[in-house]
């Protein structure tokens, strides 16, 4: 197995200690196959242990390391060191406040997570005895895409409208409200729609697409958020011009 | 919160964009072909302009007209504030004016034009 030297920058940030974040290289010697996340192990574990980052299970599927890596949010367990030349610099996620090093502090995501209400909201409420909730395979591939996200962030680390505009409920959290709005066991979609078809909603989106470039999970966000303005359009006018309709 | 009413920019801006999808390559076309002095009989200037003289498709015309510049004006407004001019409500307003008095002016011609 080949090793080789590899230099990567990291961005450090002690708020107690330090008065401004600066970089601090370290020097790495890694196997062909190692991830960016490998490197940064392998320094907590021998050069610094003091080094903060988040992950856990260093296959995509936790969501929890995600950072900028040469400027782009990506997965720090899919990136490997490779594909990366010169000196690899690994800062926290756009867009978030830094809480120390690679650690971000992801309340506002959550918070926005927590109003859309991305769970099963029953059309119709039955007991257990009356068995589960059928679909049939159609009605799971409207929805099946937008169940892959791994609510990682880094579509709101990529989305320029969400650096403008922070109040921007942003990629996932409209993504995952369309997911449940698709789902033809759920009746939560009113609910939902309170917070995704109001400006803050979908509406700061500007179809930049840039979610959908960096998404690991293939999610495809921004084709969920086109979906939900349509809907939303279409609710609009119905609503606007056939009065009657409105309950 | 209150539910947007961005739709009424939105619901013209998205249909003429998908309008002009298909519409920008089909012209492009023609006016290539028409500029080769190929255009089709059936496209040449005194079987369209007899065309456009009916009614109906004056109204048709206008209707795409419309669709197309309110698509293009949303477009810019949108860029504009991408790239960083954050005067949202005045480049909306003086976009949006562009597109209604362009498709103004095309209702005034069109309806001035008479079947020969
Ligand atoms: S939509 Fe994609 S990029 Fe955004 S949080 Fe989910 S998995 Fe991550
Ligand atoms: S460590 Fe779980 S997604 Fe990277």
């Amino acid at each position: 197995m080949s090793e080789r030297t590899v230099e990567l920058e990291v961005l450090r940030y002690n708020p107690e200690t330090d008065g401004e974040p600066h970089f601090q290289r370290y020097s790495v010697t890694c196997r062909e196959e190692w991830v960016v996340l490998d490197a940064l192990n392998h320094i907590k574990e021998t050069v610094d242990p003091t080094l903060s980052y988040r992950w856990s299970c260093h296959m995509a599927v936790c969501g929890s390391c995600g950072m900028m890596i040469d400027g782009e949010p990506k997965l720090a367990c899919k990136t490997f060191l490779r594909d990366y030349p010169g000196v690899i610099r690994v800062e926290p996620l756009a867009h978030f406040p830094v809480e120390r090093d690679l650690v971000t502090v992801i309340d506002d995501f959550i918070a926005k997570l927590t109003r859309v209400k991305p769970y099963l909201i029953p059309k119709e409420e039955k007991p257990v005895a009356a068995g589960e909730y059928r679909q049939t395979p159609a009605q799971l591939k409207r929805y099946k895409q937008f169940t892959l996200c791994i609510n990682c962030m880094l579509c709101y680390a990529a989305c320029p409208e969400y650096g403008i505009i922070p109040k921007f409920l942003g990629p996932a959290a409209i993504s995952l409200a369309h997911r449940w709005n698709q789902d033809s066991r759920d009746g939560g979609r009113a609910q939902r729609q309170e917070e995704i078809a109001a400006t803050e909603g979908v509406w700061e989106c500007s179809f930049t697409g840039a979610c959908s470039e960096v998404c690991p999970e293939h999610v495809d966000p921004a084709a969920a958020l086109q979906q939900v303005k349509i809907k939303s359009t279409v609710d609009w006018y119905l609503a606007h011009t056939m009065p009657w309709l409105n309950k | 919160m209150a539910t947007s009413n961005k739709p009424i920019v939105w619901g013209p801006f998205a249909a003429g964009g998908t309008l002009t999808a298909f519409l920008t390559p089909v012209l492009i076309l023609l006016t290539l072909l028409a500029g080769l002095g190929h255009a089709p009989d059936l496209l040449a200037y005194d079987a369209l302009r007899a065309f456009a003289a009916h009614g109906i498709v004056k109204l048709g015309l206008v209707v795409v007209i419309f669709l197309s510049l309110w698509s293009a004006a949303h477009r810019l407004r949108i860029t504009c504030y991408d790239l960083g001019l954050r005067a949202d409500t005045l480049v909306a307003t003086l976009v949006y004016a562009v597109a209604i008095a362009g498709t103004v002016a095309a209702a005034a011609y069109l309806l001035r034009l008479n079947p020969v």
